[in-house]
């Protein structure tokens, strides 16, 4: 029989750590979905998504009792919603955002995922319609998340789309209560196919007709193991991430891999993410401070992030057979009660975040700024982003919520797995010669390979 | 299919009757089990089959959940294949 230390020590880290799989997303395209006649699409989509992901909820159910594990959300992504609704003869797509909704109530899902669009080298009339349509999409839906890619390292930054992107995040803001419109809205560069994260979750045009991914957690484990090596020298602390994140993956991968075969539904990826949540205990941030930090956010977090997010990656890779998503440690600082901490005490402001972005999973992540933050700031913000996952190859997302009437100080309280924020300084100089400029930033030199 | 059943509480007499006793009703067959005092508490860990129980997992499990309950312990059914997964590579 197994070890009894090896059992109770995974009772342990599911009742006490907070270990979790985050979610299972169940990907599915709407390609064929396109009707020229706007109504009729949305038939197509609400059919098939209810066809496809109808017994993803209960199916997770039973996973969940069977292996005691808790799925905390599951969700559902699609196609890029202005793939599908370009054949459509509209120039209103808030409805097929309604549909996606209906469908995602009916299969009893936590989110659906992929009112999105791909515009990092150009929009199409499509792209421009589904952009400018977020803010009442958001605001008139409840369950939808939508996502849009500004940028590549190969296609260079749409800086149109950056200044629109500003404008649309202030117009989600205003239109939301204490502007929870923009928590359910990322903008990327270099997004990815098969993210079963929220809310940047797409069904990507190069995936199949139906996919199971999970995300696994377990901030709280990591942070468990390395209380038991204090004062260690880096060599052991990312030696015991690695093993650590090599059980928490192998968990997510015997999931994907249940779920799959019970839903009949291809197995897609596991994404090696350390998912924080609001809760004590299940901290990034806390993970940095037990490395040696007094507070996450002073000199040396980078580097710790650094260490865990590599440790991370090594350790769960092994675990399973297909890696995938966004694969890394997340920092979004509303979902994060250390990161809220540090938030709050001003050590961490949002200049070493982005520092930190360069290192780690995504980027500025459930961030609140003063309301009166103007859309150029917060296109500029986006367009530093942008740039660091370019020129780093890597998945870079701003997730910025400026908060009407709310000043640096303030918090606000999202709810649920959103967590709170307190509201973060800004600089206050302006950008917004820079944004107006528009065009693109072209793609960088990767490397003078002759 | 195996299952892996844990308790833990403080002990008292009848535990092992009670639980092998739920279990024999539902025909899921013992294959191992130890028990021991794990820092002053009373631990058992059991493998069992469940493949020709006559009730679901899911009944199984609350059945348990309901035992444990009323002798103030508590009680859990897993799939063995988490453990293994998790710590065999």
């Amino acid at each position: 029989m197994i070890d009894q230390k090896d059992i109770f020590a995974t009772i342990d880290m599911i009742e006490q750590q907070h270990l979790d799989i985050r979610t299972v997303t169940m990907g599915v395209s709407l390609l064929d979905c396109c009707d020229e006649d706007p109504e009729k699409a949305c038939a197509k989509i609400y059919d098939k998504i209810c066809r496809y992901a109808g017994k993803l909820v209960p199916t997770c159910e039973e996973i969940e009792a069977e292996f005691g594990i808790p799925i905390v959300n599951k969700r559902i992504s699609v196609t890029p919603v202005a793939l599908v609704a370009g054949a459509s003869d509209t120039d209103d797509y808030v409805p097929f955002a309604k549909a996606l909704d209906r469908a995602a109530a009916e299969c009893g899902v936590d989110f659906i995922g992929g009112y999105s669009a791909l515009v990092q080298k150009g929009m199409t009339k499509a792209d421009e319609k589904l952009i400018r349509s977020i803010p009442r999409a958001l605001a008139e839906t409840k369950i939808v998340c939508s996502s849009v890619n500004v940028g590549s390292t190969k296609a260079g930054i749409n800086m149109d789309a950056v200044a629109l992107m500003g404008k649309i995040i202030k117009e989600t803001a205003a239109g939301t209560k204490d502007g929870f419109g923009c928590a359910k809205l990322v903008v990327f560069c270099n997004a990815v196919e098969d993210n079963p994260f929220m809310a940047g979750a797409f069904h990507g045009p190069g995936e199949a007709e139906k996919v199971i991914n999970v995300g696994v957690s377990g901030p709280g484990v990591v942070h468990h193991a390395l209380q038991a090596v204090k004062g260690a020298s880096f060599d052991e602390v990312a030696e015991t991430v690695k093993k650590t994140a090599f059980r928490i993956t192998r968990m997510g991968q015997l999931v994907a891999m249940e779920a799959s075969r019970r839903l009949d539904t291809p197995f897609g990826i596991v994404d090696l993410s350390l998912a924080p949540t609001p809760a004590k205990g299940d901290s990034v941030a806390r993970i940095l401070e037990e490395m040696g930090l007094e507070v996450c956010g002073t000199h040396g977090t980078t580097a710790a992030l650094a260490l865990l997010n590599d440790a991370v990656k090594k350790g769960g890779v092994m675990a399973s057979s297909s890696v995938g998503g966004l694969s890394g440690a997340f920092i979004p600082v509303s979902e994060d009660e250390g990161m809220i901490a540090a938030a709050k005490s001003g050590v961490l402001d949002i200049d070493k975040l982005e520092a930190m972005t360069c290192v780690c999973s995504v980027g500025l992540d459930m961030i609140a700024v003063p309301g009166d933050t103007s859309a150029e700031t917060v296109s500029a913000i986006i367009a530093d982003e942008a740039a660091i996952g370019m020129v780093n190859s890597k998945t870079t997302a701003v997730r910025i919520i400026p908060v009407p009437g709310k000043e640096v100080g303030d918090m606000i309280e999202l709810g649920g797995l959103l967590g709170s924020a307190p509201v973060m300084p800004v600089h206050k100089e302006s950008s917004a010669d820079f944004v107006k400029r528009g065009g693109r930033i072209p793609a960088p030199i990767q490397s003078l390979k002759n | 299919m195996n299952a892996v059943i844990t308790v833990v509480g403080r002990d008292k007499v009848g535990i092992i009757a009670r639980v092998s006793t739920l279990l024999y009703e539902r025909n899921i067959n013992i294959l191992d089990l130890s028990q021991t005092i794990m820092q002053g508490n009373f631990t058992m860990v059991m493998l069992v089959d469940v493949s020709n129980s006559t009730c679901s997992f899911a009944e199984t499990s609350d059945a348990l959940t309901k035992l444990g309950h009323d002798m103030e312990l508590t009680i859990r059914i897993q799939r063995e294949e988490i453990f293994d997964a998790m710590h065999t590579i």
